[in-house]
C-alpha cells in the first residue's frame, strides 16, 4: 500500500542550527501515529516541516505521491493537511467561534462544520461569543483541535496536544479521537506523555536529537525499548 | 466656553478622518505611515485636478469628482501595498518609515511640479461660508457639521467592519499572528492590501473635505500626520472609538489654546499629546485583550 504522507532524509535548519538529520517517516490512510522524544529531539519541528512553517526541499516530503515540502503553509492546507500548534496560538482578539470559523478559510469539503464540532465539544457552544483566550486551557485546546477540523484535513498534525494540561483533561481530549478518526481521518500526534502516546496511537516514532531512534507497533514496543531510545542510552537490541 | 468646546469638536471631526487611515494600517500591519499627511494632500489635489478637468465648479459636479476618487483611492492603496509597502514589513519598523518617509518627499515635490506651491481649495459653491445659527450667539459651519457627520460614519463602519465581517476577522486574525493566519490559509499580503486599500479611500475622504474646508499646499502634509499621528497616540492604537476620542481631545484642546492665544492652539495640542505619552504610553482607550 502506498504511503499517503511520507519523508525522505528530510533535514530542517533554524537559521544555522540543524534540527533534522535525515528522518525518514511513512503514514498510511487511516493510521494514529504518535511521536514521541525528548525535548529538543526535533518533534516540532518535524511538524512544522510538513505544515510549510520551516522551509525544507520540496522533494524530501510527499504527500499522496506529490512533492509538498517548502510549499506555503496555506497551499499546504488546501492539499488537505491541518496542523493543531504547539501552545494551542489561538487569536486573542477572536471569538471562540470565530476562531473556529479562522480555520475554514481553506473551504475544503467536508464532514466539519460548526455543529459538528459543537456536537463534539459541546462546551464550545455554550462559550461560542466568549474570547478564544478567556477559556481554560483544556477548552482552549479544544478550539484550537477545532479549528484545524474546520478546515476538512485529510492528515491532521497534533503538536503536544496535552501541553500545560491536567491529566484529567488530557484524557477528555483524547476521548475525542476515536470519533476524529471514525471518519477516516489519519492523524500524527507529538507527545510527550508516553503512556498516552502508547494507549491512544497504532504507531510510534521515537526522535532524539533529530534522528528516528525508534520506530514500532506501539502494542509490540518494550517500555525498555521505548526509554532508551528516549533517553539515548546505548542502543538496545530488538 | 461652550462655543469653543463645540468648535472644538467640529475641528476633532476633521482630526478623525486625519487619523482613521493611519490607525486601521497600524492596527493590522504594526505599519507608521510617514506620507499619511501627503497622501491626503494628494486626494485633496486628486479632487482639484478632477475638478479643473471637468471645467464648471458647480456643487454636483464637484461631489462627483470627490466620490470618484474613491475608488482610484482604493486601487491605488491595493496596489501600493502590493508592491510596495508589503516589501518592507517584518520585526524591524526601520524599513517601513524609511520608505513611507521616502514616498512623503516624492509626493510634495511631486505637487509642487505639477500644481506649484500657491495654496488651493476646491470650490463648493459657498457651501463652506454657509451656517446654521444655533440660538442667538452661537452658529455652526454647515461644513464642519458634514465633516463630523463623514466622521462619525467612518468610525462606526470601520468598528462595525472589524467586528462583524469576514474581512474585519482575517485583519484581527493576521494582526493578531500573522504565522497562524497562513497556516489557516490565510493570504496575509492580500489582507494587507485590503487594508491599505480601505485606509485609502479614508484618506481621500479626508482630503477632499480638508480640500473644502480651507486651502491646501504641497507642503502642508507633515502637519496633517502630525495631528493624525497625535490623535491616534492619544486614544490608544488599535480602536476607532479611541483614535475618535483621540481626535476630538486633540480637537478641544486646540481650540481652548486658540481662546487662550491666537499662537497657543496647536503648542497646547502638543503639549497635551506629550503628557499622554508621558502618563499613559498606551493612550487612553487602548483596546483591550482577553
Amino acid at each position: 500500500m502506498n504511503a499517503l504522507l511520507e519523508t525522505h532524509g528530510l533535514k530542517a535548519f533554524y537559521g544555522d542550527a540543524q534540527a533534522l538529520f535525515g528522518i525518514d517517516f511513512s503514514l498510511a490512510a487511516g493510521e494514529l501515529v504518535a511521536i514521541i522524544g525528548a525535548n529538543g529531539a526535533g518533534k516540532s519541528t518535524f511538524l512544522k516541516s510538513l505544515a510549510g512553517l520551516v522551509r525544507v526541499p520540496r522533494e524530501t516530503i510527499r504527500f499522496k505521491s506529490e512533492p509538498i515540502g517548502g510549499l506555503p503553509p496555506g497551499e499546504i492546507v488546501r492539499r488537505g493537511l491541518a496542523m493543531v500548534p504547539e501552545g494551542r496560538r489561538l487569536f486573542p482578539s477572536l471569538s471562540v467561534e470565530e476562531n473556529l470559523l479562522m480555520g475554514a478559510t481553506a473551504a475544503r469539503k467536508g464532514p466539519w462544520n460548526l455543529q459538528r464540532l459543537y456536537a463534539l465539544f459541546p462546551i464550545l457552544a455554550e462559550k461560542r461569543h466568549a474570547p478564544g483566550t478567556s477559556l481554560s486551557g483544556g477548552q482552549q485546546q479544544m478550539v484550537a483541535l477545532g479549528r484545524a477540523l474546520m478546515s476538512n484535513p485529510e492528515v491532521l498534525l497534533c503538536d503536544e496536544l496535552s501541553l500545560g494540561l491536567a491529566p484529567i483533561v488530557i484524557r477528555e481530549i483524547y476521548a475525542a479521537m476515536p470519533t476524529i478518526t471514525g471518519e477516516g481521518m489519519t492523524v500524527v500526534i507529538v507527545e510527550q506523555d508516553v503512556t498516552m502516546a502508547r494507549q491512544v496511537s497504532q504507531r510510534i516514532y521515537c526522535f532524539q536529537e533529530g534522528r528516528v531512534s525508534l520506530e514500532g507497533k506501539s502494542g509490540e514496543l518494550t517500555r525498555e525499548q521505548i526509554s532508551q531510545a528516549y533517553f539515548g542510552i546505548e542502543a538496545a537490541h530488538a | 466656553m461652550l462655543e469653543t468646546v463645540i468648535q472644538g469638536v467640529l475641528l476633532g471631526g476633521l482630526y478623525t478622518l486625519f487619523a482613521l487611515g493611519q490607525s486601521l494600517m497600524f492596527g493590522v500591519m504594526r505599519l507608521t505611515n510617514t506620507a499619511q499627511g501627503d497622501f491626503i494632500i494628494l486626494g485633496a489635489f486628486a479632487v482639484i485636478a478632477g475638478v479643473s478637468a471637468a471645467g464648471d465648479a458647480a456643487p454636483g459636479l464637484v461631489a462627483m469628482v470627490a466620490l470618484a476618487v474613491l475608488p482610484v483611492a482604493f486601487a491605488f492603496g491595493y496596489a501600493l501595498q502590493r508592491c510596495v509597502l508589503n516589501g518592507t514589513l517584518g520585526k524591524d519598523p526601520l524599513p517601513s518609515l524609511v520608505v513611507t518617509f521616502g514616498l512623503s518627499i516624492v509626493i510634495q515635490n511631486l505637487l509642487l511640479e505639477l500644481f506649484s506651491a500657491d495654496p488651493r481649495a476646491i470650490e463648493t459653491g459657498g457651501l463652506s461660508t454657509q451656517g446654521v445659527a444655533l440660538g442667538d450667539t452661537l452658529s455652526l459651519g454647515v461644513l464642519p457639521l458634514v465633516v463630523l457627520a463623514v466622521a462619525l460614519v467612518a468610525t462606526a463602519a470601520l468598528q462595525c467592519l472589524f467586528a462583524r465581517t469576514a474581512l474585519g476577522r482575517s485583519f484581527r486574525a493576521v494582526s493578531d499572528d500573522r504565522e497562524i493566519a497562513e497556516l489557516m490559509g490565510l493570504d496575509a499580503k492580500k489582507v494587507y492590501a485590503f487594508a491599505t486599500a480601505i485606509a485609502f479611500v479614508l484618506i481621500a475622504i479626508a482630503g477632499a473635505l480638508q480640500g473644502m474646508r480651507t486651502t491646501v499646499s504641497p507642503s502642508d502634509g507633515p502637519m496633517l500626520l502630525l495631528f493624525a499621528f497625535e490623535a491616534v497616540i492619544i486614544g490608544g492604537m488599535g480602536s476607532f472609538w479611541g483614535t475618535l476620542a483621540g481626535a476630538m481631545i486633540l480637537g478641544i484642546t486646540q481650540q481652548v489654546g486658540f481662546r487662550l492665544d491666537p499662537g497657543w492652539g496647536i503648542w497646547f495640542g502638543h503639549i497635551v499629546f506629550l503628557v499622554v505619552l508621558v502618563l499613559r504610553p498606551q493612550g487612553l482607550f487602548p483596546k483591550t485583550r482577553g
